[in-house]
Formats: structure tokens, sequence, C-alpha cells
């Protein structure tokens, strides 16, 4: 059937760009192009589908679809476009996407240029042997120069730029030449139908009929209904129901061959049996060694969720649970706060993974959760030489068991224009930054380099960075190692209680300031209560700074509007509703909002 | 279904609403307007056949069923002229039975009361007067857009006693916009000189759609800060506690056996009936509220058909949670003996653990009698009804 394509005439590739870059707006444009929608049935941004990315206007998930396209040289090629994601947090999926390909668009803003997250993806691009096909896009803009971004790309990455395509896709210039770039620079899949069958499996997702559907790039061999697969790293075995390909819609084929991108389902109730990364075999004609998989990315921030309502517990865990199946970096295991109750440690790769997860437990599960504070992983030695890996504060051994903690340093690649060296130094500094190099990209942009904790990341160095800048800043970071620090463990106290779900390790100098600010933004942000209600920082037994939230004075209905009980009644249900999101911790009513203060008090 | 009294008790207690005032004053959204006579005239047509509708629904046609309390509330109930008074007067008479005992009070505005007009309402039976004189501020008064001066109230209420009203509340706010403490201790004073039997003291309340809200969101409105209206209130408390006045509910003070029966069938979860534009009833269960609006009010009356805008069956926990939301409000508290008359269970086996809960906090007293919010906690009391609310 027409379906099945010469592998000679496939050709496996993604997008990569930096966020507002027009990434998505290429693809739709691509996808119209080759009639995978017609353009009334287009709505803006298909391969966005979660509403979450559609309204942030970034891919968290990646998205796989399947074009077909006539070629000037008279031949039809099959074309597989799989999205990334454009921001740092989620690398971890960019590697997966690209190691399902063979190229890349890289797309560039004609008037921005490069940007620092675009450079990470390149050369994880690059390192993967993809071939690039460099896009300079939005050249219909008044501020665009793309003369001066070919010259970037050629100086900043090294690539040839000379053939880039200037591209709106806004406009739909440039769409015809990206896709016969694309047929003609990429390199068609190399993989052999007689050998025995590897895929790879880049992302899965859980359907309530079919079970577990893993998404699989064939790179060698074939698979189809009734295969016997065999999921090489758990063993786990399975007869195939069904394969398919995404057009965008998920569209049953016959068979998948090497060199094809598409779905396999096959009633995997047990969604950890299906983990991405792995290779899928036959069972009968297995393969003797798996692809090389991906890495495991480790995640570099960790924090409490818990659930307002305690009886929301089992379904929280059983959101993560789903979460986990196709986010491979998230983890999370049980805690207990004494503040909070019953809840769960998460690991993340970044703030905006953090905070997309939280986002979608509450939107796709209807949860309604309390996040305490962002944590790095501290390493702490203690007297007794041994080491223990803390991500929660609250866990951190009393002082006098500590030799000494160190903590995760990053090298963070800061790309701005010149006239804002000025603040980003500024920020560095005041961040415990360590400052290693400074490179111009041209007369007017800048690469500084600096060496930061990366619990100073982790606290608003985002958007102090955005707001220091006029936005014109990008950022990467990676992780470089750990080292020494003077840190020390502040608690908060409420009403004379440590709150453990509110206590954090900052560096000794900050302590005082910090600890201050805190109680002060508390004091804003907890409702008075019938008793007065003081705020304490303490390290150790040390009281640092106090606040105190004086006792609510007046909250009273005096008319009884002659015999309308109904609203007094509604307006007390719509005061209790809005008590709704907080929690009690002790006596105190605490709003979610108190538990992430200490990341806004700069 | 509960063995109480709730739902079958029936109503001795009946609200009129008297929908016109001269003005409408900055804070107001009580339902009233300013009108011609004309309208007046049709509105106390509409009301009377509204009174047989309601008599003949609850009691059956021929029945006369004896009253504790009538209330003339507004608006301004004494705009009517002294013959609509005894159109209504005359068909109360008729439809139930009033004792030496029925208390029958009426809302009055200072400015709207003549010597007159006061005999008649003795004549027809009212007993007891409710003057709004808010505050004896002048500038006070023209802030709050009243119509009437401070003499105006002290000349009402020697009237009131000349003609043999024994029974006068004067209504007091506090939290006015401007408003000090000196103010208050001025207005409580000129109230105890008239010799009244009983006191309103009621925080200011911005409500919606009133000029002060508009004024608020605009940043014209200032307002006291919070700690000078509790000592304004605190204030009150103490200055008419020293007078021999008792404070029995958490805005009102009065003189031994003074206290004004017709609100207690409110806080203690009674049903009563009400007539008028925009009145609220509460009877076997049913709370209704009649139709705002004028024209819609005498619409649906000539019709022949009860005019209520909005009804809503109270259930069992709904009814329990009530008694205690209301119940509270008075210094005396919830009696169990009356939750027990009211919802045939003990109050310790519905509300028992929250009770218990509130009781260690400190925020509520208790013994075997009854139940009550301590006297610190009267200000902050929506805190405690809020636990109630939805409880059940």
């Amino acid at each position: 059937m027409s379906e099945q394509s010469d592998i000679a005439r496939v050709r496996n590739f993604s997008i990569i760009a930096h966020i507002d870059h027009g990434k998505s707006t290429l693809a739709d444009r691509i996808l119209e192009y080759t009639g995978a929608l017609s353009a009334r049935e287009m709505h803006e941004q298909v391969l966005d589908q979660m509403d979450l990315e559609r309204e942030r206007g970034i891919t968290i998930k990646l998205q796989a679809v399947r074009l077909t396209y006539p070629a000037d040289d008279g031949q039809v090629y099959t074309l597989n476009l799989i999205d990334t994601p454009g921001h740092v947090d989620f690398t971890y999926e960019v590697s997966r996407s690209l190691a399902a390909c063979e190229g890349a668009l890289l797309v560039v803003d004609a008037a921005q240029g490069i940007e620092a997250q675009t450079l990470a993806n390149v050369y994880l691009a690059l390192e993967n042997n993809l071939e690039i096909i460099p896009v300079i896009n939005k050249i219909d803009l008044p501020s665009a120069d793309p003369e001066r971004v070919r010259g970037e790309i050629e100086r900043v990455i090294g690539l040839d730029a000379s053939d880039a395509v200037l591209a709106s896709a806004k406009a739909g210039i440039g769409v015809h030449e990206i896709l016969e770039q694309i047929v003609s620079k990429i390199p068609a899949p190399t993989g052999d139908l007689q050998r025995p069958l590897k895929a790879l499996i880049f992302d899965s997702h859980y359907d309530a009929y079919k079970g577990a559907i893993v998404y699989v790039r064939v790179v060698d061999g074939v698979i189809a209904p009734g295969v016997r697969m065999r999921m090489m790293a758990t063993g786990a075995e399975y007869e195939v129901v069904e394969v398919g390909v995404f057009r965008p819609r998920m569209t049953a084929v016959d068979e998948l061959r090497a060199g094809d991108v598409g779905y396999v389902a096959a009633a995997i109730k047990t969604v950890r049996d299906t983990r991405v990364g792995d290779t899928i075999t036959n069972a009968d004609y297995p393969a003797s060694e798996p692809l090389p998989g991906y890495r495991r990315m480790n995640p570099m921030v960790f924090c409490g969720l818990y659930p307002v309502d305690s009886s929301d517990y089992p379904l929280l865990r059983e959101a993560l649970l789903r979460l986990e199946l196709n986010d491979a970096a998230l983890r999370y295991e049980p805690e207990t706060s004494s503040a909070l109750g019953f809840g769960f440690r998460c690991g993340f790769l970044g703030l905006l993974h953090m905070e997309i997860i939280q986002e979608r437990l509450e939107r796709e599960y209807g949860l309604t959760l309390i996040t305490t504070a962002p944590s790095v992983v501290y390493h702490v030695y203690l007297t007794n030489h041994s080491m223990v890996e803390i991500d929660n504060p609250s866990l951190l051994p009393e002082s006098n068991q500590i030799e000494r903690i160190e903590e995760p340093y990053v090298k963070a690649s800061i790309m701005t224009p010149k006239d804002f060296v000025g603040n980003v130094m500024e920020l560095c500094q005041e961040k415990r930054g360590a400052f290693i190099d400074m490179q111009y990209l041209d007369e007017t942009r800048v690469t500084l380099l600096y060496e930061l904790p990366l619990t100073e990341i982790v606290y608003d160095f985002f958007d102090r960075l955005k707001s220091g800048t006029k936005g014109y800043a990008s950022f990467d970071y990676e992780l470089i190692g750990y080292r020494p620090s003077q840190l020390v463990k502040l608690d908060i106290l409420l009403n004379g209680d440590v709150v453990d779900a509110l206590s954090f390790i900052v560096h000794r100098d900050k302590a005082y300031q910090r600890g201050k600010l805190l109680c002060e933004k508390l004091k804003d942000l907890i409702p008075q209560q019938m008793f007065e209600v003081p705020i304490q920082a303490a390290i150790g037994n040390k009281v640092i700074a106090r606040e105190t939230i004086r006792a609510m004075r007046k909250n009273v209905l005096a008319k009884c509007y002659g015999g309308d009980i109904t609203r007094k009644r509604k307006l007390l249900e719509k005061q209790k509703e809005g008590k709704k999101r907080m929690k009690q911790v002790g006596n105190v009513e605490v709003p979610q909002e108190a538990f992430m203060a200490v990341l806004k008090i700069d | 279904m509960t063995d109480g009294l709730v739902f079958s008790e029936s109503p001795r207690a009946l609200y009129v609403h008297i929908p016109f005032c001269s003005s409408k004053c900055f804070y107001c959204d009580f339902n009233s307007y300013v009108t011609t006579e004309a309208v007046r005239k049709a509105y106390v047509e509409s009301l009377l056949n509204e009174l047989t509708m309601v008599h003949n629904e609850y009691f059956g046609v021929g029945a006369r069923p004896q009253l504790q309390t009538i209330f003339f509330g507004g608006g301004t109930p004494t705009l009517l002229t002294i013959d609509e008074f005894e159109r209504i007067a005359k068909r109360l008479g008729e439809l139930f039975v009033q004792t030496t005992e029925t208390e029958w009070t009426i809302e009055a505005n200072p400015a709207s009361m003549s010597l007159k007009k006061a005999q008649a309402l003795l004549h027809m039976g009212v007993n007891r007067i409710s003057f709004g004189a808010q505050t004896f501020n002048e500038t006070l008064l023209q802030v709050i857009g009243r119509l009437h001066d401070a003499a105006d109230v002290e000349e009402s209420v020697r009237i009131a006693h000349d003609v043999g009203f024994h029974r006068v509340n004067l209504d007091l706010m506090l939290g006015l916009p401007g408003q000090t403490l000196d103010d208050v201790d001025e207005s409580v004073t000129r109230a105890l000189q008239l010799g009244i039997s009983h006191l309103s003291a009621y925080g200011l309340k911005v409500e919606e759609n009133t000029p002060f809200a508009k004024w608020q969101k605009e940043g014209f409105l200032h307002l006291p800060k919070e700690e000078l209206e509790v000592a304004m209130y605190e204030f009150v408390q103490t200055r008419l506690r020293a007078s021999g006045f008792e404070q029995y509910e958490i805005s009102n003070f009065a003189l031994p056996g003074e206290e004004a029966r017709h609100n207690l069938h409110y806080w203690k979860n009674k049903p009563y009936l009400a007539v008028g534009a925009g009145a609220h009833g509460y009877v076997h269960g049913l709370r209704y509220e009649n139709e705002r609006s004028l024209v819609k009010y005498e619409e649906r009356i000539a019709q022949k058909v009860r005019p209520i805008a909005e009804a809503h069956v109270v259930s069992a926990e709904e009814a329990m949670e009530d008694t205690m939301m209301l119940g509270l409000r008075l210094q005396s508290g919830v009696s169990r003996e009356e939750f027990r008359q009211l919802h045939g269970k003990e109050l310790d086996d519905v509300f028992g653990p929250l009770i218990k809960s509130l009781c260690e906090r400190g925020w509520l007293l208790q013994d075997h009698q009854r139940v009550w919010i301590p006297a610190q906690y009267n200000e902050v009391a929506n805190e405690i009804f809020a636990l109630f609310v939805g409880y059940l």
C-alpha cells in the first residue's frame, strides 16, 4: 500500500528554535503545505496539543507527524517531523527527538539572532551527527537583518550558512525551499529490513482503550500486528495489536519498516514496561544488542507537592504515575511533612519543568496543590566521614554533626546586548557568581561566562536577568560539580512552631537578609487570624528576624437586612470558599502562595 | 424528617416593607425608591391584596391567627399618609388578632415624623418606634446623605415620648467617613439624654451599587481604620453598659425587658411572614424573596399571584446551621433546649466535635443550657459563623 515507503525516500527531521522564534508556526505551515491538514482544518499550532503549551506558546511534550511531499525531482517523499521543546529545562526531551532523526532545521529569528538555548540544542544535534539546515525566519519584520544573522550562524556555530533559507513562516515565505532542502540535504535513514527488529521508544502516552501506546523510530527490520515484541531492557513481551503513523492524527498502517517513525499499540497495561529509550525487538527473531538509548537526566530541582485536601493523596499518586510514564525526567517519592501531611518529594529538570508539572496536575487531574520552595541537592559531609545527599532542607542534620556542605555549581553562558553587560555582571555578582570569560559575538552582542551556585539560578535569576536586559538576554547552563559553601538552614516559626515546609538552606552571608524579607513577605501573605501570630526566622535556636500578624479585629455583619438570611449565608459561604486554598498549619490558616514566598523575596 | 418545629411552626411575626424614601442615602442598598404620591397609593393597594393572599395561603380564609410582632421597615414607612396607614391597619385587624402584647414597630426618619402622625400611629396600635438617627454630627449627616439634622432627631424623639410611645430605638452608625471617637461619644451621649429604651449600633458596610462603593473605588471614600472602628464599638459597649443597657446581640442594646422581639424571631431562626416589594419571608422551611421592582410586584399581584421572585427550600441540615449562624449572634447564644425543640435533635449530636474544638480554642463557651461566643470575639464573629455554614 502507498503508506509503505522506500527507505531511500524517507527523511526524519526535527526543528530547533528558541522560544518565540517561530517554530510552531513553521511546523504548521509545513503541515499545511504538504496537505497533512487543509488550511480549513488547520487551527493555529497543531503540534502543540496540550492547552498549556498553546497558552504559554511553548512546546513541552514532543510530538511526531508524518508528511507526504512530492519533491521537485518528481519523487514522492515521506517526511517525519518530530517536534522538540525549546526550553533549557527540556534538553532531555530534545535529545530524545534528535536521536530519532537524521537532520534538523535550525530556526533563527532574523531580528534577534542566535540565543543561548538554541546554541545548546544545536550542539546536541551536532553530537548526534545530524545534518543541520539553517532557516532565518521572520524576514518580513521591519527590524529583520538576515545578513547579520547569517554571519552570526557561521561565526558562532561554525555552520555554512550560505544556503540558509530566508523565510517567514507567518507569511508562508520559504516553505517550499525548506522542504526541498530537507529532501536534498538530510540523508535517508540507514537501516536494514532483513536484520532483526530494532525500534527506539522515544515517547509514549496512555490511552484508556488501547493501553500504553509507544512512539518508535524503527532502525532495523519491520514491525507489524501479530508480531511478538520484546522490550529489551525490561524483558516484557507483548503481541502487537496495531501499528500506525501520525498524520497528524493516529492512523493505523500495515507495518512500520526500518527508517519509519510511528506508534505501536499492544494492550500494554503496565505502564512501567514502556521505558522511553528502551529498544523493541522481535521476540522470535531478537536483535543481539539494544540501541544506545538515552542517558537518564538527573533532576536538579526538588520540591514537595502536597494536596490541600489530604483525601486527594491517592489521586496525586495516580496522577504522578501517569505523568512519569512519558516524562522520564520526573522523579517522585512519598514524604511526610508535619505541617502539610502526606505528599511527595518530586525532582525536576528546572523551575519551568516544575511549574508545568504542577499546572498539569492541577488542570488535568483537578488537584489543588501546595508546592514547597524548590531546593537543589546538597552534599552534606558529616563528622563521622560519611556523606548524605539532602534535597529537603528540613532533613538537614544538626549543625554539630556537619563537617561541611557542598552545593551544585553550574557554568552559565549568558548572551546579552552589550549595553546591559553591567546589569548582568551586577546580577551575577549578587548571585555569588564567579566571572570566567566574556566574548563579543559581534559589535553589539556579548556572551558572558559565569560559574554560579545552582540554587541562585533557581531563585528568580531568570526573571531578574530578563528585567535587567529589557528581555534581550538569553541564558543556558550546565552542571559542573559540587563545591563547599558556608551554608546554613533557616527555619521559619509560625506561632512558635517550626513549619518544616518553609525551611530552606541559604548562604550564611545572606541568611539575615533573606530571613527578614521572608518574614515580611509572609506577613503580607498570611491573612489575619483571630489571634496574634508571630513569624520568626531562626538559625538553630537563634531567632534572627521577627514579624507579627496582628489579630483580626473586625469581621462581622451588623445589619439584619430585613430578614434576608440567605444573603448573610451567602456572604459566609463566600468567605469560606476563599479559605479552601489554605492549609491549616497548627492553628494558623496558611495560603498556598506562602510556601513559595521564599522565591519571591529578592 | 426532623421531629422538630422548624418546618411546621406557624409564623407569628410579620414584616411589611415600605420601599419609599424622600432621598437615597449614599450608603444604602435597601430596596427603596424616591417616587410620586400616585405610585405610593397604587403600592398600598397591592400591599393590601398581598396581605390577604399571604394570610389565606398560610392560615385559610376566615382564620384570625394571633401575631406576636409586626415590623414596618423600609425605606421610610413614615412617608405613608395617616390615611394609608389606617387602611393597612384596618386590613391587619381583619386578618390577624393583635393584643396589647403584640409588639408593633415602625421605622421612622427623624424628619418625617409629625405630632399628628405619631398620635395616629399610637392609636392604630403601633407601640415601638425606631429612628434612623445614624449620628448627631451635622457634617457627618451630610456626608452620608441624610436629609435631617441632629435637632430633628431630638425633636422627633420628644414628640414620640410626648404622644405616649414608651419604646423608642435609635440607630447609630459607626465607621462613617471621617468619623472620630469624639463624634461617637457625642452621639451616644445625646442619644442617652433622650431617654430611649433601645439602641442599635451598626458598623458601616460599603455595599455594591451604592454611591459609597463608587467613591471607594475611585479613592474618595476615607473610612476610619479598623482599629478606630473597633475602638468606637468598644466605646459604645462601655458607655451603654454604664447607663443600664444590656447588650443582647452583636449590634443591639436594650434596657432590661426592652429587647426588639421581632428581630429575636430572626436570630432564633423562627418563621416570619413578609409582604411588600423586595421583602424576605421564611415560612414552613421556605425562604422567599419578593420582586424588588414595583412594576413587577404590582403586576403579579394584579394577576392574583404571590409576587415571589426567588424561593429556596431549606434542608434540615441547612436549618440547623442557620440556627447556629443566627443564634450565636445573641449574647445568650444558642439554647440547647430551643435547638432540641426546633430540630428534634441534641445540639451536641449534631455539632459536638466542632463546638468542642472551638471551646478548646476559646472561641466558644458552653454550659448545660447553652453555647455562646465570648464577648471579646463579637467583632470577628463571622469567622466563627463561617465554620458552621456548610459543616453538615
